[in-house]
């Protein structure tokens, strides 16, 4: 590895209104070294990426790149200085075809000005193989998948001949096998020379894929280390300032009543589903990403059209049923994407923690306020939520926080069966710990819950039980006696 | 927690909280009504307020339907065209002789039919709601003039002229009905479960129907009771100016959209007050007459109102700027 320093960051200030969101912190970066940027959210990593990356101007601080001073001050800038930006949600234009994508505001011209889009192809066609990828450069960009808009996205870092590429939580929604893909590029990127800064809340990732490690909180520089040297216990004690013992809770399970049972469920995109959840029962969803474990468990809450099968609530047969029937026959969902499907992000807290009940204090015209408020404030204090009251807007709290408030509107309706679909993802690592625990008090109060999730070690260290999906049916339901990394793998790509 | 606040402290909380909902529209309406009564001894006339409250009562039925609908996230061009046809309508009614009451009820009960269909097609399909009132809009103009043949419908009924000119313990009719409009939204959005589920699908359509909340009932709703609203308007306008004239409530859609957003409804869907709408109206109400009582040009008039709109829309847009940064930082 070459030692060649390609990004300095020294004594870097940030304020904003009332924060002071960066405390003069340091960081740096060698060619052809993966260097990951850890923190809990709202430690100050993105603060500094949009630092680095010309969105907002630094307050104090200087910026050395490949050992000269350079004042980045806007976009323009840091992509003149090498430096690239792949965000979380992705930029791309889904009506555009990848070469346009690619070339976007700096189209190759003919002679007569006119846009040259044979050189376009030929150029993007090179840029594509050299990463292995079999695509059509004419293909519209929204007919790829995440995975696939993503190399087209570091593509295009590539084409800029940038050295520096940040990558900014890259797997929260890709499958196992996407992301070792995924790495094997990363590793393309640095045998070139570039140096990659990654930021994910996987800690499992990092062993597999950084060089070095740094870690941030409250906006101050804590630590960097080799990662080899390291592990991750170590990493959640410098990220949380404190030693985080028992990471996952649970009790396992012991009832054998079953309370969910689903026979032969169909929709349009799963088939054949079968399994049954016990009374305070973990039950964890395995599977790749588009194995239909999400598409289940919207056909089992009624969202998604059930065309063939059982879905059998303590004895009540729900397919065919509302949502909001399902709703009072005891099931809740907190769905997978939180800011677009679970939450009211202009609303305050009040209203989102007590939308599914309203019934318990709207009696025709009148409104009894004080139960309204009773009702939020038990969901408020029971999974203490971090909020400065109820009535601030739910967009203002961390990931963490939104969830906790999701899962207390859904608690409020005292559901028998819970699906949280990726309950912790884009969760930091304290809160994700706390919502463990709440699972595992949910469950021994006797809720079951059925737990989607692409983490693997959280569906080892929570579940009683793994389901295991591929192309939209069930592969196999492992006990968590006999459930392992490889097992799952192994039923995840059966067919 | 404090349930037992005493009367008092609620009131106190509930215009404490309006007035920072409002305060900025609240200062602008005051601005306007100080600017007008220095140039105008009878701006501040109890006639000449009457008179104001009375020309926006048929903005202000539209402006509520409007409210609802933007808050539930979608958009109605289409009442304008309901005041026009149903004032041709209920005209028609009543030269034949047909009872007052009826016609009136048959009136709102077309204006709710004309708005479900607006609802069953926008709450069935995902064709965009711009487009489907706006089409909506253009066909029951057309209608309008096929049934008139473009002629206007006088109306010389003596006791349905009173429902519109009429005065009822010294206040005008129509503002007696803008009341029981106002206060009949104001429980619908604040009192009852339909009022949370009009904001919950405004706010984010997918998590209300994953929260078991009925989408497309509740947007039939909203689109019917704008409906209503239209023929309402329709009928009083009509009362009030002795005709049904198939002109009638041209443009009038806009007026009721720009009273709220000038009340604060956001265009986006999810936020908006029933008592913002009201000083909405008032504030255009108010611009219209003192600019006529000013003796200010029609012309020059229609560029002062176009220009406030920008302003009052700008501070808003200021003071959202603010807040987010706040929730940034």
């Amino acid at each position: 590895m070459a030692e060649q320093l390609l990004l300095q960051m020294k004594g870097i200030h940030k304020r904003f209104p009332g924060v002071h969101a960066l405390k003069g912190v340091d960081f740096e970066l060698r060619a052809g070294e993966v260097h990951a940027l850890l923190g809990e959210n709202g430690a100050g990593k993105s603060t500094l990426i949009k630092v680095l990356g010309g969105i907002y101007h630094k307050d104090e601080g200087e910026i050395f790149v490949e050992g000269q001073l350079c004042d980045i001050d806007s976009v323009e800038k840091a992509r003149a200085a090498g430096i690239s930006i792949i965000h979380q949600e992705l930029v791309l234009v889904p009506w555009l075809s990848i070469k346009e994508n690619i070339f976007l505001g700096r189209e190759p011209r003919t002679k007569l000005g006119f846009v040259d889009f044979d050189e376009m192809y030929t150029q993007t066609k090179k840029y594509l193989q050299d990463f292995g990828l079999d695509l059509d450069p004419n293909a519209a960009v929204a007919s790829l998948n995440i995975a696939q808009r993503q190399m087209v996205e570091i593509v295009k870092a590539i084409s800029f001949s940038s050295r520096i590429v940040v990558m900014d939580e890259p797997t929260s929604s890709l499958s196992d096998k996407e992301t070792e893909n995924l790495f094997e590029n990363v590793r393309k990127l640095t045998a070139r020379g570039i140096g990659v800064i990654y930021i994910s809340h996987r800690m499992s990732e990092l062993s597999q894929i950084a060089d070095r490690v740094t870690v941030m909180r409250d906006g101050e520089y804590v630590a960097t280390k080799v990662v080899k040297e390291t592990t991750i216990d170590e990493l959640i004690a410098l990220m949380v300032g404190r030693s985080v013992t028992n990471y996952y809770t649970r009790d396992y399970c012991t009832s054998e009543d079953v309370v969910l049972k689903v026979e032969g469920l169909c929709s349009d995109k799963v088939h054949d589903v079968n399994f049954e959840a016990r009374r305070g029962e973990i039950l964890g969803f395995s599977g790749l990403v588009g194995a239909g474990r999400s598409e289940t468990m919207q056909a089992i809450f009624g969202i998604e059209k059930v065309t063939g099968g059982k879905i059998i609530l303590n004895g009540q047969e729900l397919q065919g049923k509302s949502s909001s029937q399902i709703l009072n026959a005891g099931l809740g969902l907190v769905p997978e994407d939180r800011a677009g499907e679970g939450m009211f992000g202009m609303m305050d807290l009040k209203f989102n923690l007590t939308l599914k009940v309203l019934d318990e204090f709207i009696k025709g015209i009148r409104v009894n306020h004080g139960r309204e408020q009773e009702i939020a404030a038990k969901g408020f204090q029971d999974l203490s939520v971090r909020a400065p009251g109820l009535d601030v807007p739910i967009m203002s709290l961390s990931g963490g926080n939104q969830q906790k408030v999701i899962i207390a509107s859904w608690l409020a309706a005292g559901p028998k069966v819970l699906i949280l679909d990726e309950p912790t993802r884009g969760v930091d690592v304290g809160a994700k710990s706390e919502i463990y625990a709440i699972m595992n008090r949910l469950a021994q109060e006797g809720v079951t819950i059925l737990m989607v999730s692409s983490d693997l070690p959280e569906i080892l260290n929570m579940s009683d039980r793994v389901v295991v999906m591929c192309e939209g049916t069930v592969t196999k339901i492992l006990d968590h006696t006999e459930a392992t990394q490889e097992k799952i793998m192994q039923y995840a790509v059966i067919n | 927690m404090n349930e037992k606040m005493s009367f008092g402290q609620k009131t106190l909380g509930s215009a404490k909280q309006y007035i920072k909902r409002n305060g900025g529209i609240l200062i602008g309406l005051i601005a306007i009504c100080l600017v007008v009564s220095f140039r105008s001894d009878r701006f501040l006339t109890y006639e000449n307020i009457m008179n104001v409250l009375r020309q926006i009562a048929q903005n202000v039925f539209l402006a509520s339907g409007i409210t609802m609908i933007l808050i539930a996230g979608g958009i109605d061009l289409s009442v304008g065209a309901v005041v026009g046809i149903i004032g041709v309508i209920v005209g028609t009614m009543i030269n034949a002789g047909m009872p007052i009451p009826l016609a009136i009820i048959l009136c709102l009960l077309i204006g709710a039919v004309i708005g479900s269909i607006n609802g069953l097609i926008l709450s069935r399909t995902t064709l965009p709601p711009f487009i489907v009132t706006f089409a909506m809009m253009t066909i029951l103009r057309g209608a309008t003039y096929v049934f008139t043949g473009g002629t206007t419908v006088r109306i010389d009924d003596r006791s349905f002229i009173a429902v519109g000119t009429g005065y009822f313990l010294g206040v005008p009719n129509p503002v007696w009905y803008m009341l029981v409009v106002l206060v009949l939204v104001y429980i619908i959005l604040n009192k009852t479960k339909l009022g949370r589920h009009i904001y919950a699908i405004g706010g984010n359509q997918k998590a209300a129907e994953f929260s078991g909340i009925n989408v497309k009932n509740t947007r039939l709703f909203v689109y019917t009771f704008s409906g209503i609203m239209g023929a309402l308007a329709g009928i009083v306008l009509a009362a009030r100016s002795y005709c049904g004239a198939p002109t009638a409530g041209n443009g009038a859609e806009m007026d009721a959209i720009e009273a709220a957003v000038l009340g604060g409804c956001s265009m986006a869907g999810g936020y908006g007050f029933i008592g913002g709408t009201i000083i909405g109206a008032l504030i255009i109400g108010v611009m219209n007459n003192g600019l006529n009582l000013m003796r200010i040009d029609s012309y020059w008039q229609m560029i002062a109102k176009g220009v406030i709109v920008l302003i009052a829309v700008y501070v808003d847009y200021i003071k959202n700027l603010k807040k987010n940064q706040k929730a940034a930082g």
